[in-house]
């Protein structure tokens, strides 16, 4: 589709704004509706947006998918590893209590970097779910972007 | 049963019956088709159906969303239950990561066998599991044969080895 | 500190594996994947037995995840008898991470040997998830996180068909999640709570309408079709069958009997035995559909050619013993049901390790191909037939112990065809495990094999340490009897 100027030009325009919102979502997400969940489908949507206008390849080299398996994991680390830094405060798993000098910065912080680890992981694995079934039995032809089946 | 309370009944609880009716839907599409994606769309909508199920349970008539507001009268709002919509969110997770490893899945059958049609599929399986399956009982009945040969042949006789061999090359083809 | 290391046990055991599947991930490699599940299935192993020991001495612990006390937020929960279930799963995992290095580096590619130890943490996670979890939806994420990575594990397997079981496992199993969480909406919407003890202490006032009675039979389906009962059970042989060799030992000693107990959870915790069994007619319909389970399932497993099928089928015919047990809803009923899911979970371990270790020489598995084979793979053949003695029933093994604790529970209330179903399953299993040992020990090998050494020694070890287990289970019963009892009585109330 990468001959479609109109398609090019609003795609450019748009996925800024689109990650920029991603990112609104995930850091307003614990005072507003949104979370990490949220986030980071909108982010990964912005990923195949990008995939699909300028094609497989382009979007592998931006985003690659060795990175994603990494944030992937990351992401679920970071999550856990709030909870288990909450428990080595003396804490329960996951009492964001714990985490700051007084409970109401704790909750916040804790919020935050388990929105975080969440957002991370959804990313990158809806995105490795996208690479994965976009890249099957077309390992040859990566010219043609995957939206462009028929 | 005057036709008011019927008609309050349907009404009243349409929710139950949006319900009921894609939850029937979905699964009877995933007994009756064969072919795997659409297997996978019927189970989609079941699932689909129990977050209806789910979020229209939280759903208070005349109340708007469950967002902490401030301000004068902000106590007074009536809000919907917010904890049911929470939990679908989770089950909606569940169902996403279920839809995408039912479909890798399709595709890797797609792969080794060619279709993605259950009966076509099946078909292969059993033509495979039919000629294993004939060449087991062969290969069973061979191994009686000779394990009969041979405890008649220590009754009868130790030195004819040239014999056996010949009767296993016989058996064999 | 120590004591702190003690309160936090509970949410370790799971946090443990949580962490350990993303570091797989990011290790990126076969070999110390399989040391961070070495490391973590042990680890947990060592928590599951100083929790069963704390439980013993101190009851039942409460944990408050994230500090909420319940029932607001999610409590992890442990008494007699998820202790002793979690000990189960937590041991058969430690030592089939023993032996799943050798089958995994010989039945998946290298590359993927990573990805298949993080969905073995992760289906450990759900597993003792479920265990410990005294939250109703919390037990139905755990049910799908652990269901979830066992179909991507199964479908790892090396025959294609692996692919097509793992299908239709993902399709019956997500009917049985999602029924699960249609009978917890239920309960939720009458009572207005998630957490197990609050849903028990407020459904009385609500327990004789329609939303309960079906909430109660959609939860019964639901967890029904992720052990296989009998006429639901249709997936479980070709998934059983078709699944890596390590899978198959994990999976068909563990997954089972958890979703066997979070019934039981639900009908004696949750429900309550005088609602599930007296008022509604519960008992009766389970009684029969486990009879039906013995008997059709000892009877497929006669008939198979396949010996990790014939396991399969025998694990359908097991799973009804395990359900009659506790259908009985009496103290001995639900003993011998906890008695036989720790002695299932053992000899099928074994069993299942023993074929996969005739798999790993051999690369096929049916009675052809491994006749002979006593003589060749002498360890791995004699485990095999101590754990399918066990399997029968035979005195000295851990199976004879099971069926002695059911015969008496069945026998107590005057249930003489219950008994009489019971011989006869056992009966059938003597033919099946006889049909193998005959062809261990009875034939010659197949023209044109060559000869084969044994397996590697991490898999014998492994192999017979499930075997050992089993015969000391039957050897000094005491203690298994003894924790069941305590289960019994604690998921019952003391007084029935």
């Amino acid at each position: 589709m990468r001959e479609h100027t109109v398609l090019r030009v609003v795609t450019k325009v748009l996925i800024a704004p689109i990650i920029l919102f991603a990112l609104y979502v995930q850091f307003h997400g614990d005072y507003s509706p949104g979370g990490g969940f949220q986030a980071g489908v909108v982010f990964a949507a912005a990923i195949i947006l990008y995939a699909l206008i300028f094609g497989l390849a382009e979007a592998r080299r931006a985003v690659s998918p060795n990175l994603l398996r990494i944030t992937g994991a990351l992401g679920a680390l970071i999550f856990a590893g709030t909870g288990v830094y909450s428990l080595l405060r003396g804490g329960n798993f996951l009492d964001y209590d714990y985490l700051a000098h007084d409970a109401v910065h704790g909750q916040h912080y804790g919020l935050l970097l388990v929105e975080f680890g969440v957002g991370l992981t959804v990313v990158s694995v809806i995105t490795s779910i996208f690479y994965v079934f976009a890249g099957r039995g077309r390992r040859n032809d990566d010219e043609q972007p995957p939206g462009d089946a028929r | 049963m005057s036709l008011a309370s019927i008609a309050d009944n349907f009404f009243g609880l349409f929710n139950y019956w949006v319900v009921i009716v894609l939850m029937m839907i979905g699964f009877y599409t995933v007994i009756s088709h064969d072919n795997l994606v659409k297997k996978l769309i019927g189970l989609n909508l079941f699932q689909t159906a129990v977050f209806v199920f789910y979020i229209s349970m939280g759903k208070i008539s005349g109340s708007t969303a469950p967002i902490l507001m401030s301000g004068k009268g902000s106590e007074d709002v009536l809000y919907a239950h917010p904890l049911p919509h929470v939990l679908i969110l989770t089950a909606i997770v569940v169902g996403v990561s279920t839809t995408a490893l039912g479909l890798a899945l399709v595709v890797r059958i797609n792969e080794a066998y060619g279709s993605i049609e259950e009966d076509d599929v099946l078909e292969a399986d059993f033509e495979t599991q039919e000629e294993e399956t004939e060449e087991e009982a062969e290969r069973t009945a061979r191994a009686e044969a000779r394990q009969e040969r041979e405890s008649a042949q220590q009754d009868h006789d130790d030195g004819r080895e040239e014999d056996e061999a010949d009767d296993d090359r016989e058996t064999r083809s | 500190m120590i004591e702190a290391f003690f309160a936090q046990m509970p949410a370790l055991v799971i946090v443990l594996p949580l962490l350990a599947a993303p570091i797989c991930v990011l290790l990126h490699r076969g070999g110390p994947s399989w040391f961070v599940y070495l490391l973590t299935t042990w680890a947990c192993f060592g928590l599951a037995f100083l929790l069963f020991v704390q439980v013993k001495i101190g009851g039942p612990i409460s944990y408050a995840m994230g500090g909420w006390a319940p029932p607001f937020g999610i409590e992890l929960r442990l008494d007699a008898l998820n202790t002793v279930v979690l000990l189960l799963v937590s041991g058969i995992a430690a030592i089939s991470s023993v032996y799943a290095k050798a089958s995994v580096a010989a039945e998946i590619a290298s590359e993927r040997a990573y990805l298949f130890y993080a969905a073995l943490l992760l289906c450990f996670c759900g597993l003792a998830g479920i265990t410990v979890t005294g939250d109703a939806f919390n037990l139905f994420v755990f049910l799908e996180i652990s269901s979830l990575s066992s179909y991507a594990l199964i479908a790892m397997g090396s025959k294609r068909r692996a692919l097509l079981s793992a299908f239709q496992y993902l399709i019956m199993g997500t009917i049985g999640g999602t029924f699960l969480l249609i009978g917890i909406g239920f309960l939720y919407m009458m009572t207005g709570s998630l957490n197990m003890a609050d849903i028990a202490a407020r459904l009385p006032a609500v327990a004789d309408t329609r939303t309960v009675e079906a909430g109660l039979a959609f939860i019964v389906v639901g967890t029904s079709l992720k052990f296989a009962l009998f006429p639901v059970h249709v997936w479980l042989p070709n998934a059983y069958t078709y699944a890596p060799s390590s899978v198959s030992a994990f999976i068909a000693a563990t997954a089972t009997k958890v979703a066997v107990y979070a019934l039981m959870r639900f009908l004696f915790t949750v429900f309550g035995a005088a609602y599930a069994f007296d008022q509604l007619p519960l008992g009766e319909v389970l009684l029969v559909l486990s009879v039906a389970a013995m008997l059709s399932g000892s009877m497929a497993a006669i008939f198979q050619t396949d010996v990790k099928r014939l396991l399969a089928w025998s694990s359908i015919a097991q799973i009804g013993y395990i359900v009659m047990g506790f259908a009985l809803a009496s103290t001995a009923g639900v003993t011998a049901s906890v008695v036989h899911m720790v002695n299932h979970g053992l000899i099928k371990g074994a069993l299942f390790m023993a074929v996969g270790a005739m798999f790993w020489r051999l690369r096929t598995i049916s009675l052809n191909d491994i006749a002979g084979l006593g003589r060749q793979m002498p360890i791995t053949s004699a485990a095999f037939v101590v754990a399918g003695l066990s399997l029968i029933g035979v005195p000295a093994t851990g199976g004879f112990i099971s069926k002695w604790v059911l015969l008496e529970a069945v026998m107590a209330p005057g249930h003489y065809w219950l008994a009489a179903a019971i011989l006869v399953s056992s009966l059938m299993a003597l033919i099946y495990i006889g049909r193998v040992v005959e062809a261990l020990y009875f034939r010659e090998r197949p023209e044109g094999h060559p000869a084969v050494g044994e397996a590697p020694v991490l898999m014998l070890a492994a192999t017979w340490t499930l075997v050992l287990a089993n015969i000391a289970v039957g050897l000094y019963s005491t203690p298994l009897v003894g924790a069941a009892e305590r289960a019994a009585r604690a998921v019952l109330g003391d007084g029935v």
